[in-house]
């Protein structure tokens, strides 16, 4: 076997292997990578940003830990960014396991908002985060079309109580609030599906302005959804998630994982054109 | 009798739900909250089944001593654990429930998150190997999407200096321009698809899912 | 000269009156006199009022539209927005339901059906309207005529989705049509694919290895589209995989699907002739953790290292990590899924793939039943008309023909 066909058939545990090296060595060395800002990741940043104190948001925190690292930084700016500027939130879960991300997001968060910070050139003071006064979790209830619709008609036919079994009618937070109307935009954070159900029962029944996170793959299926206006914005995996962390003048692990990411396709750039190379040679000597 | 009444419940609910989406009055909405409640109650019936089965495949594993039977007592010993410190009706025994209960939430953080993340951490190693399997220049339309390939995973790359704003624009068409149309196509045919299927299962046509006859 | 003189004059005369227009603004002078304001103007009343029941709901809602002040014109400063008044009687009490902003003419009075909301606006109920015109002063307002009686209703019918009703009629015709066509013995031609035709192939070379096929009916419940047509699918092979006495391995990922797929299976050994090959540890329950799933499957493949992998049904993320593991396995892998996110997963690791609406197809192609054949040739004919009412509309967009595109429109409720 000559060196051109040995390109074209390498073991893919060198793969593996390569692959994990160059990930943990620029997991290790640490720099800076550019990360430039697309619209549909500005547009929810900007309509964040022009919301005022005391309005409410929705926060839909529907994945499991398998999407964990690039939805929850995603969360993470988002969130903090809503608290910064003192919204409040309602948060559901509706994926089986989202009540934990759901529940580790909010304390990490609340966490973080006991210091102070600057962000874009605005210092934050410290707040405490209250359960009933600045956010209410309400929690994962299975059958997530017949919530998102359920819940477009009352938040308490789907869920009477929060998370924690408290009633919602004696949450502060919740007097005079029914249901989507009161919110200024729905935020669907999703590694499945269930953004198709936030669409069709959600935006399409109730008109709600809706933005996605979701996770890189993902992504492209949903270009259709955002240039008909249904959704108003996206951020689509890691990338997304640096994106809105630049924006939000808020580095945190996304910042960090994209250049692991960058390193990443350039392995397998590198081994495609290895592929590619040792097939054009053995085939070109195959047919001479 | 064993077949009739599924299929005439199927097709009564059927054509309900479908003269339901057209009727926008009180009745209707009523009529969807209705079965709505009806389904979270099939649901926790699913939910029974399912812990049902779990646990007689573990216990005929673990008493017939099949290969690998050590790992059913795992699986056992896990869902009686996260029950206990999960379910609420045993917040006082264990001091909180759920997410409030220290146990349930470092097993939650400590095992679960680092066993999901791990698994789907392994897309990261197949996608590597299966791009470098697949993506071979064999014919004029695999060096198209080989290139494609390309242009998408490095626009967003800053080491091309002045190439990068016009990889951007064209990776940007790609995903907007073809990409999205032969999606739509696909959408459009599954949901036609999806119609017809549907409407084979109200008319009865489709029954496989009520086993042969 | 003459011309400077009258200028000066002008001059002073100008500066006169604004000194004295300084002087309206400066304290009176303290004469003993009493000196009144005039109150500002109040804007033009809003005319030609009109309330109906909000179209297309479920009640409990009224359209109120009025033509702009004729105050409401750019640069005005005496229009600051429109509060729009509810009563029960002409006589009032009004109570404001909302505002709007300058420039709008349409309010939605959208009330609550449940008696004990505050909110509540109950159906079949005299309602009377009327539109106040406010200023930037908050005490000089003009209120229009009142308008009424309106009752809001809920309808029976939402007009805005007659496409969607005229396309599923339309369907539905086409289908029954040619469900009936196939029936009398028509033949109806459906290309090949590639995918179903290997599946014989696949079974034949399990066969000969002594290999068992691995089936995954995929993450989808029994009430999911692509897992119905699965259970189809596996009806066909599990008949082929008793005939020819190969091994099969269906995990289960839902305990309703496996239930199904059991009494599926077990009625194709029946009608092969080999209830006694069936056994229920071919078809089991794994769990309904995805990843746990997969991990069983993976462990699965790699112990018994099935000949061939058949994936049909609904598939997330887990779909490259059942095909590099099969691939891995040395299976022929043939999958077919609706989830277009994963199919670009299983074109690039399986050897074929059913794209979308083509593992609906399957099940027609391997069992050429009328009834079946006969659905996929009217979805044939809905997608050449999609297709054709597509050029027409990207025709339409070019050329402006809004009347022909609103057709299509169906609007949020």
């Amino acid at each position: 076997m000559n060196i051109f066909e040995r390109m074209m058939s390498v073991d893919r545990r060198w793969v593996f292997l390569f692959l994990a090296l160059v990930c943990v060595l620029t997991y290790k060395v640490d720099f800076e990578v550019e990360v430039r800002v697309t619209d549909e990741v500005r547009k929810i940043y900007n309509f964040i940003d022009t919301l005022k104190p005391g309005d409410y948001i929705f926060v839909a925190i529907d994945y499991d830990p398998n999407s964990l690292a690039e939805l929850h930084p995603m969360t993470y700016a988002i969130v903090e960014q809503a608290w910064r500027k003192n919204m409040k939130i309602v948060f559901t879960a509706l994926s089986q396991n989202g009540p934990g991300m759901a529940d580790q997001a909010i304390r990490d968060i609340s966490d973080s908002l006991k210091l102070v910070k600057t962000y874009n050139g605005i210092t934050y003071p410290t707040r405490d985060i209250v359960n009933g006064i600045d956010y209410i979790f309400l929690g994962y209830k299975p059958y997530p079309a017949l919530v998102i619709a359920g819940m477009g008609q009352n938040f308490r036919l789907p869920f009477p109580t929060d998370y924690y079994g408290t009633p919602l009618d004696s949450l502060p937070m919740m007097r005079g609030i029914q249901n989507y109307n009161q919110m200024k935009c729905v935020i669907d954070i999703s590694g499945t599906s269930g953004i198709d159900m936030w669409i069709a029962y959600g935006q399409t029944r109730y008109g709600f302005p809706l933005a996605l996170g979701l996770t890189g793959v993902m992504a492209a299926d949903y270009y259709p959804y955002l240039n008909s206006g249904q959704v108003f914005g996206m951020m689509g995996g890691i990338l997304g998630a640096a994106q809105y962390e630049k924006l939000a003048d808020n580095a945190g692990s996304a910042l960090d994982m994209m250049r692991i990411q960058l390193y990443a396709h350039m392995v397998i750039i590198l081994f495609i054109i290895i592929g590619n190379i040792g097939f054009l040679v053995s085939r070109r000597a195959k047919n001479q | 009798m064993k077949r009739q009444i599924p299929l005439a419940l199927v097709f009564f609910f059927g054509v309900l739900m479908i003269i339901q989406y057209f009727v926008p009055h009180e009745a209707s909405e009523w009529t969807f909250e209705f079965l709505m409640d009806w389904i979270y109650i099939i649901g926790i019936f699913a939910l029974a089944l399912g812990i049902w089965s779990l646990v007689k495949v573990s216990w005929d594993k673990i008493r017939l001593r099949r290969e690998n039977w050590q790992y059913a007592i795992v699986t056992l010993l896990g869902l009686v654990a996260m029950i206990c410190f999960g379910f609420d009706y045993f917040r006082n025994v264990f001091n909180a429930a759920g997410l409030q209960n220290f146990m349930f939430r470092h097993f939650f953080d400590y095992i679960m998150i680092p066993i999901q993340s791990t698994m789907f951490s392994l897309l990261a190693f197949f996608i590597a190997s299966a791009s470098y399997r697949a993506f071979r220049a064999r014919s004029l339309l695999a060096s198209l999407l080989l290139l494609a390939a390309l242009i998408v995973m490095i626009r967003f790359n800053p080491y091309f200096g002045p190439l990068t704003a016009y990889l951007e624009q064209t990776a940007s068409w790609l995903l907007n321009v073809p990409n999205l149309a032969a999606k739509r196509a696909i959408v459009i045919g599954v949901g036609l698809g999806m119609v017809a299927t549907a409407l084979k299962v109200i008319l009865g046509i489709e029954r496989a899912y009520l086993g042969k006859d | 000269m003459k011309e400077i003189l009258m200028v000066f004059l002008a001059l002073l005369l100008a500066g006169g009156i604004s000194s004295a227009g300084a002087q309206e603004s400066a304290p009176p002078p303290d004469t003993g006199t009493l000196v009144v304001t005039p109150a500002p103007a109040p804007p033009a009343p809003v005319t030609n009022l009109n309330a109906k029941d909000k179209p297309n709901d479920h009640g409990a809602g009224v359209v109120v539209t009025w033509p702009p002040s004729a105050d409401d014109v750019v640069g005005s400063t005496k229009v600051f927005g429109y509060a729009i008044l509810r009563a029960a009687t002409p006589e009032g009490p009004f109570l404001e339901r909302g505002r709007v902003p300058i420039g709008e003419g349409v309010f939605e009075d959208q009330g609550s059906l449940d008696e004990v909301s505050p909110d509540y606006m109950a159906d079949h109920v005299d309602y009377y309207y009327k539109v106040r015109v406010i200023s930037p002063d908050t005490t000089v307002y003009a209120d229009s005529e009142i308008i009424g009686p309106v009752q809001s209703s809920g309808q029976w019918f939402n007009t805005n989705k007659v496409p969607v009703l005229i396309f599923v009629l339309c369907f539905t015709t086409l289908a029954i049509f040619f469900i009936n066509h196939a029936r009398r013995g028509a033949n109806l031609f459906i290309r090949p694919l590639a995918g179903i035709e290997a599946v014989d192939e696949a079974i034949g070379r399990a066969t000969e290895m002594g290999r068992p096929i691995l089936y995954v009916l995929g993450l989808g419940t029994a009430s999911e589209i692509a897992t119905i047509a699965s259970f189809t699918i596996l009806g066909r092979v599990s008949k082929k995989v008793a005939e020819y006495q190969t091994g099969l391995i269906v995990p289960c990922y839902d305990p309703i699907v496996m239930t199904v797929a059991q009494e599926t299976v077990k009625a194709s050994y029946l009608d092969a002739g080999r209830p006694d090959a069936y056994n229920d540890d071919m078809v089991y329950f794994v769990t309904q953790s995805q990843f746990a799933y997969v991990a069983a499957v993976n462990g699965t493949m790699l112990r018994e290292l099935p000949a061939t992998n058949i994936y049909m049904g609904k598939f997330f993320a887990e779909s490259l990590i059942l095909a590099e593991t099969g691939a891995l396995a040395g299976s022929i892998q043939i999958a077919g899924t609706d989830e277009v996110a994963q199919i670009p997963f299983f074109v690039v690791a399986c050897d074929y793939t059913l794209i979308g609406e083509e593992l609906y197809a399957a099940s027609a192609y391997l069992g050429r039943e009328p009834v079946l054949l006969g659905s996929l040739k009217a979805q044939d004919y809905a997608k050449a008309a999609i297709m054709i009412l597509a050029v027409v509309g990207f025709l339409a967009a070019n050329f402006g023909w809004v009347d022909f595109v609103n057709l299509f429109n169906v609007p949020s409720n």
